[in-house]
């Protein structure tokens, strides 16, 4: 079985794009920091997001101003003390209190009760809380909001049910694809969109615009390797480790972080390859219009990295941008990527639903593909 | 075997090849001599067919250098100027893998590179990049020599390397040249010009002087004198100036060579000027002209000619 493997492996570095094909590994194996940024980099952005930079509150540290003590105001102050999302930390005795406990960050928010709570409520069917939140965040302070008024209005459900007040209208919400809002949901498939961009379309416009640097692309060139050949022997390393990294992600994104795949593995299997084929031939493209490392490195990742986080809908929803942005995020791959991507492993897409984005991603692939050869030079310069 | 015929090539503004016309023959150990940014490495790029000439023809062993490029490329071996080959693969993988590129194996071929292969061989585990001056030279030209090229192209390979290893390579290419094969170098070092067999002057895009070196040596029209004086050569230099029917002085080592209109000026005018401006221990003598006089001459005389 060995020998046949060494016999293959002797037969294919006979030709001459096997030649070709076993240098390049040998470069990729060879060079530390290259083998950092293809394997460590998607590892530890996976584990940032997963477990350093998360937008869910917990332990949230909060005061309480009673001016009540009565019966409900110990009930609600238990229940938010009881809730993971909530500390209470302090308690305020006046509001001249207030500025100084949130200005020096002892708490990000402070819940004020007014006098005679219980009182109020049972005479008018109507009690104030009031809340004060450290707006100079003001996504965290938003959210510390929205769980306090969710702890608070189901409390104030509860009363209701008890009391068989016909009045009240009850909500009950289900956020559907994502039960409990885990950000996992969101940044797994946001990261396969970056990592893959990554990986695949910076290493490859370093890897053929260093060939240009260090001057052995003059002698590739003065040889009898066809020019096809050249590209498809820097790009298919990358195609195999890019596969491999998506794996990578998918296993840890689903095993680890538990974000579920709906929909058909073969169909996110095809987008995933579709979208490495579209970041390659994006690499490839850069590597044809620039001609050192410095800027190939700077052109993927201003000109790639930032809109794949900024403008993809990865953080910030597309529809929020000003139609212009809108617009411009129409030609980057990675937005339709996270569609199809969110989709397929958290709704069940199917393709009959995404015909339209996988469309998009094959037009940009080809696209860039003519680009890169006609600006591919035979020659130098 | 090579035949250039009015090249011109331009960047931009900067004209590299002002109408380049030579011909090298089948066998020929042909120098391109002249400094850096004379345009040696653009013609040799268009040779290859990297670089396509503005206007002008060029063939390689009849092959078209625009047309046919895809022929010549198989029949020639290149040497770029600067150490073009893959620093972190071996000295083996790196031979192998041109060898398999060129569609031939390193022991198909091993007779050819023998001579310059066994001096590299005991370091064939040693990545490129660690390698010394002279010895990636050896790779290289093992390189550009695995697959029998009947042209060699070779783009300054002997600049930056010891004086050791000039020789050695030099050595190697006149057996490769006894082996038929016709070679096209260039070289900044005036001293290699007398090992070709023919060479070309070259400056500022413009080709001075096709012929071997012995004749462009003989051929010298004026008179030479090597001077030194006492005082340093600078001084004597600055002095010598206001010789009549100067044409030139340049320092040469340890001495000033002194061109004169031929058959003008004799010994003793040279001297009893040289004692009027106060200078003492002349040691003056007429002597043959080197390829380094010769190339001063005649590119001066091109490019700012002499009032004589």
């Amino acid at each position: 079985m060995k020998n046949i493997f060494i016999t293959i492996s002797r037969k294919v570095r006979s030709t001459r794009f096997g030649a070709f094909l076993y240098k390049e590994f040998l470069h990729i194996l060879r060079d530390r920091r290259t083998l950092i940024i293809l394997f460590g980099i998607p590892l530890a952005q996976l584990l940032l997001f997963g477990y350093a930079l998360t937008n869910e509150v917990k332990n949230i540290k909060v005061a309480i101003a009673d001016y009540s003590h009565d019966e409900m105001t110990k009930q609600l102050i238990q229940q938010i003390n009881a809730s993971s999302y909530f500390k209470i930390t302090e308690i305020a005795h006046s509001p001249s209190e207030y500025n100084e406990l949130l200005r020096s960050g002892r708490v990000k928010e402070i819940i004020v009760f007014e006098p005679n709570f219980s009182k109020n409520y049972v005479a008018n069917g109507k009690a104030n809380i009031q809340l004060l939140a450290d707006a100079s965040e003001p996504n965290t302070s938003q959210l510390i909001i929205n769980y306090t008024n969710a702890i608070i209005s189901s409390y104030s459900q509860s009363l209701s049910v008890l009391k068989n007040n016909p009045a009240s209208i009850n909500i009950k919400t289900r956020m559907l694809y994502n039960e409990n809002m885990k950000e996992s949901y969101n940044f797994v498939p946001g990261l396969f969109a970056m990592i893959l961009m990554l990986i695949s379309a910076m290493m490859t416009a370093i890897t053929i615009t260093r060939e240009k640097e260090t001057g052995t692309m003059e002698i590739l060139l003065a040889s009898p390797l066809k020019p096809l050949q050249i590209i498809l022997g820097k790009v298919t390393p990358y195609f195999c480790l890019s596969i491999i990294n998506a794996i990578v992600i998918l296993v840890v994104g689903t095993q680890v972080f538990g974000v579920p795949v709906k929909g058909s593995l073969v169909l996110l299997m095809f987008e995933i390859l579709l979208y490495i084929f579209l970041a390659l031939s994006l690499g490839i493209m850069i590597s044809s219009l620039v001609s050192s490392q410095m800027s190939a490195m700077a052109m993927s990742g201003f000109g790639l990295m930032m809109p794949t986080i900024l403008l993809s809908g990865f953080i910030f929803p597309v529809k929020n941008m000003p139609i212009a942005l809108q617009i411009l995020s129409n030609v980057i791959p990675p937005r339709w990527f996270i569609e199809i991507n969110r989709s397929i492993m958290l709704k069940g897409g199917t393709l009959d639903i995404l015909w339209y984005q996988t469309l998009i991603l094959m037009s940009l692939a080809a696209l860039f593909l003519f680009i890169s050869f006609k600006k591919f030079k035979i020659r130098l310069e | 075997m090579i035949r250039i015929q009015d090249i011109t090539k331009s960047y931009g503004k900067t004209q590299a090849l002002k109408g380049v016309s030579l011909d090298v023959k089948k066998g020929e150990l042909f120098g391109l001599i002249g400094p850096d940014g004379a345009g040696k490495t653009t013609l040799m790029r268009i040779l290859m067919s990297l670089l396509l000439p503005d206007s002008g023809q060029a063939t390689m062993n009849s092959y078209d250098v625009v047309k046919e490029y895809k022929k010549i490329r198989m029949q020639t071996g290149y040497m770029p100027g600067r150490f073009s080959l893959y620093q972190d693969l071996t000295v083996e993988e790196n031979l192998e893998f041109f060898a398999t590129v060129f569609g031939t194996s390193i022991s198909e071929n091993y007779d050819l590179i023998k001579d310059i292969y066994v001096q590299i061989e005991p370091f064939k585990k040693r990545r490129a990049g660690k390698l010394s001056g002279g010895m990636k030279q050896k790779l290289a030209l093992s390189c550009a020599m695995i697959h029998k090229p009947e042209i060699l192209i070779l783009d300054d390979p002997t600049t930056g390397v010891d004086a050791v290893s000039r020789k050695e390579f030099w050595e190697m290419l006149m057996r490769l040249k006894a082996q038929g094969i016709t070679i096209l170098v260039s070289t900044p070092y005036m001293d290699e010009a007398t090992l070709c067999d023919r060479i070309a002057l070259i400056e500022k895009g413009n080709i001075f002087g096709v012929n071997t070196p012995q004749q462009l040596m003989e051929n010298f029209p004026e008179d030479l004198w090597s001077v030194k004086t006492a005082s340093s050569l600078y001084q004597t230099a600055k002095k010598l100036q206001n010789l009549p029917r100067l044409i030139s002085v340049n320092s040469f080592g340890q001495c000033l060579h002194v061109v004169l209109l031929k058959g003008k000026v004799t010994k003793a005018d040279i001297i009893t000027f040289l004692e009027q401006q106060g200078e003492t221990n002349i040691e003056i003598e007429q002597i043959q002209a080197n390829i380094e006089d010769v190339f001063i001459l005649t590119t001066e005389k091109k490019t700012n000619p002499v009032s004589l």
